[in-house]
């Protein structure tokens, strides 16, 4: 018996290191006992519903600061030209029409984004929130997507919605919260939505998107559309609890969405080395159980092919994708925001200058010869004339009508909201000299 | 089939067997039915009936639900209408309001309302205000339920009422109902309703049977969101209730019958949007008012009643002060005495009342 048990431990002594390997031997000869020494060789930990595992015998701690930072995917450097791997481009090749459109969008998106801040500043509307540094994350996105696809934004996706074909007009129309506004008028401005093009209207509450998104997912999945959803946050927002349920609920109830993350490394003041200690948010996708990437947002072709690439992944997996797209807050982060209280005008001066997404598609675009600096000047009138030619529509535009306050608290009128409306409609007719009903459309009968 | 083994009750598939008989025999003798298998009956019926209804919470699923409200039903129909959630409300009431969104007609149970508050960011900004924030591009047609108020020795943070709370918001519609009857029939209506609605359900009421009549057991059965139920007529004073302490009411009732006194006890069925016409004629009858509920008296749903038979045409029927019975202004507390003491019982209703029409 003793013998058989020596030549068992050895085997076992063999994998130890040589201080333990004197230990056990002395234990061996003074105790003669072979039970206290545990074999690993014949146990496998199996633990109800986890991964297939392996034990260790050495006391080892994951330490995130000796991890390799997850990289960043790009196709082109920041003069546009395509940078090659093994020999080998991953520029999408896209059609002279598509890029120029892309192109058209995020410079029509910027120009827009200029003229409505100072409009706010004018005191013309309330309130409104930049794109600036952030327009090749949208249009890289947007473009490889389909119409069917739903869209959870936070509340810097504009480039999203006008991608798809949002006017001009509707944009301002809903910051003015005019009786153009598809919004009727209720709620404030660049809380976009429209049904025909699957955006769901943002919602100010932070992170929220995420879950419903989540949800949303789950529901066309059992609908079997060919569809997928996209839910898009700031790298800020991923800190919120319902960013953590969304990830969670989307990974272990199968549902196609893209998680695609804008991490433009501020949230209002708070830079991201205080909204995180980990690498980035990309970094959690594993942990979660989700494909990860992580690309150059500033990078429209990286952004498009990686969401192209998770779009399939989404629809014919049935699982969710995390993508996080770096770039850089260029603006302010809304019109109650000065950026320069917390970080220095050098540093957001170095973006602008050195790694825009649209200064990054001009140089490709003039080096394939789809560019110039007549065809620049040309749009850049071209564009700015039809911003302003909207503006100044929305502008001139009414009020809707005052009727519309009770409308669609619930899907039918209640009888008591109907009180109130026809309350509200009386004693205003009963003193019609007192209110500016000229600047409203007029009561629906 | 006048003699109903009671036991069979409990399967749902039972009772299609008893209706199936009951319906070929001269007379017919009304079921009685707990609250818990009136319940599970509803969504039973209403996720046989729309292939977009679903049901998701903690436990809901093969646990057959923490208080077995949804028992047998993953049995029946399986993962697909019957989800068990991982243990956060904010995260899947979030989920659900999405699915709404998305064309589902989710059930988001939560294990009690006092847990909701974890979610009620979803309920009330997700939920009760998108369709007016998106200038009805978004319905979100999605029931939140589960059991609110009073419970029985679980202290402060199990015990909370909140059907003040959720009455307050527009955009949402409460619903509180008292009886097996009132619970399949509302909470059918909920599901149907393309609103976000919140069910109050009751803890202790769940193992209380009543009577459900041949109607209330039809699949089709329905109680209007909005209207108030009378349930004993009367003429000197009218009690206003919801939910469990409508059973106060109707003890105190019975109670004050023996001394002469006919109370009229309205069961409000829903607190918003809440049925002040049924109240008022009711006060324009009787001239005497008492409000009883399980929640705390500031800002509470008796506050609201008398708000607004105050505003009302009611006011000047009134031959006496209004009282408002409630729950004491404190959390609920442990030991049994203080818990017993700390709610409405049939004693309280009866001093308020002879208070209200100067009796001794």
């Amino acid at each position: 018996m003793l013998r058989r048990t020596i030549i068992g431990l050895s085997k076992q002594l063999q994998t130890l290191s040589s201080n333990n390997v004197k230990q056990c031997r002395g234990i061996h000869r003074t105790v003669g006992v072979h039970a206290d020494e545990g074999d690993d060789l014949k146990e496998k930990p199996v633990y109800p519903g986890s991964k297939q595992l392996e034990f260790v015998n050495q006391l080892n701690f994951l330490n995130p600061d000796n991890e390799p930072a997850i990289p960043v995917y790009r196709v082109m450097d920041r003069k546009g030209r395509i940078v090659k791997h093994q020999g080998a481009s991953e520029d999408p090749n896209l059609d002279k029409d598509t890029v120029i459109k892309m192109y058209h969008d995020m410079t029509l998106l910027n120009t827009m984004d200029k003229i409505l801040y100072d409009s706010q500043r004018q005191g013309r509307i309330s309130f409104y929130m930049t794109n600036f540094g952030e327009e090749g994350t949208h249009i890289g996105s947007a473009a490889a997507l389909t119409k069917n696809d739903w869209i959870f934004g936070q509340y810097r996706e504009a480039g999203v919605l006008m991608w798809r074909g949002f006017p001009l007009e509707a944009f301002m129309d809903q910051c003015y919260g005019n009786s153009g506004d598809g919004g009727l008028g209720k709620q404030m401005p660049v809380h976009y939505g429209s049904k025909e093009l699957n955006f769901v209207t943002i919602s100010s509450t932070l992170a929220t998107q995420m879950p419903q998104a989540a949800g949303a997912a789950y529901a066309i999945k059992r609908s079997g559309k060919d569809a997928c959803v996209i839910c898009y946050f700031g790298e800020g927002a991923a800190s919120e609890g319902d960013a953590h349920a969304a990830f969670n609920f989307a990974a272990t109830l199968n549902c196609p969405i893209i998680f695609f993350c804008r991490n433009n490394h501020f949230a209002i003041s708070t830079p991201s080395t205080e909204q995180y200690k980990g690498d980035g948010i990309a970094s959690r996708g594993s942990g979660y159980g989700m494909m990860t990437v992580r690309v150059d947002g500033n990078d429209v072709f990286a952004t498009y092919n990686a969401t192209k690439a998770a779009r399939e992944i989404c629809v014919k997996e049935s699982r969710p994708v995390l993508i996080e797209a770096m770039t850089y807050r260029l603006g302010h982060h809304s019109t109650s925001d000065d950026s320069s209280a917390y970080r220095s005008v050098d540093e957001v001066s170095y973006w602008d200058k050195q790694d825009t997404p649209i200064a990054r598609l001009r140089h490709y675009m003039v080096n394939k010869g789809w560019w110039s600096e007549e065809t620049e000047q040309k749009w850049k009138n071209e564009s700015r004339m039809r911003v302003v030619k909207a503006f100044e529509k929305a502008e001139a535009k009414k009020k809707p009508s005052p009727d519309l306050l009770f409308t669609d608290v619930y899907k039918e009128m209640e009888p008591h909201i109907l009180k109130q409306q026809q309350a509200m409609k009386a004693h205003v007719m009963n003193y019609k000299e007192h209110y500016p009903l000229d600047k409203f459309e007029k009561w629906k009968d | 089939m006048a003699a109903l083994n009671l036991r069979r009750l409990i399967s749902p598939k039972a009772l299609t067997g008893c209706r199936r008989s009951l319906s070929t025999t001269a007379s017919c003798k009304a079921q009685s039915m707990t609250v818990r298998d009136s319940l599970n009956m509803a969504m039973d019926e209403e996720i046989a009936r729309d292939p977009k209804v679903f049901l998701m919470g903690e436990e809901v699923a093969e646990y057959d639900g923490a208080y077995k409200v949804s028992k047998n039903l993953w049995r029946k129909y399986g993962n697909s209408r019957i989800k068990d959630t991982p243990i956060t409300e904010m995260g899947y009431a979030g989920i659900a309001v999405g699915a709404a969104m998305a064309g589902l007609r989710p059930i988001c149970e939560f294990m009690t309302f006092n847990f909701s508050m974890q979610a009620i960011d979803h309920v009330i900004n997700s939920a009760a205000k998108t369709y007016y924030m998106s200038a009805g591009t978004v319905p979100v047609p999605i029931v939140f339920r589960g059991p609110n108020g009073a419970a029985l020795g679980v202290a402060a943070q199990h015990s909370q009422c909140f059907a003040a709370w959720y009455s307050h918001c527009p955009g949402l519609k409460v619903v509180s109902p008292y009886s097996s009857e009132d619970c399949k029939g509302l909470l059918k209506s909920a599901i149907r309703d393309p609103n976000p609605v919140v069910c109050l359900e009751n803890e202790i009421m769940y193992g209380v049977q009543f009577e459900m009549s041949d109607q209330a057991l039809d699949k089709d059965f329905l109680i209007p969101i909005g209207k108030a139920k009378i349930e004993r007529a009367g003429k000197h004073i009218t009690l206003v209730s919801h939910s469990k302490f409508v059973g106060t009411c109707l003890d105190a009732a019975n109670e004050l019958a023996g001394i002469g006194v006919e109370c009229e006890v309205i069961n409000l069925r829903t607190i918003r949007p809440m049925d002040d016409e049924t109240i008022f004629k009711s006060v324009m009858k009787t001239h005497h008012l008492v409000t009883v509920e399980g929640g705390w008296p500031q800002s509470g749903i008796g506050a609201e009643i008398v708000a607004r038979v105050i505003e009302s045409p009611a006011f000047n029927y009134l031959d006496a002060p209004i009282i408002r019975v409630t729950g004491a202004d404190v959390p609920m507390p442990y030991a049994k005495l203080l818990e017993d003491h700390a709610l409405p019982h049939p004693i309280n209703v009866t001093r308020s009342v002879k208070k209200v029409l100067n009796i001794k």
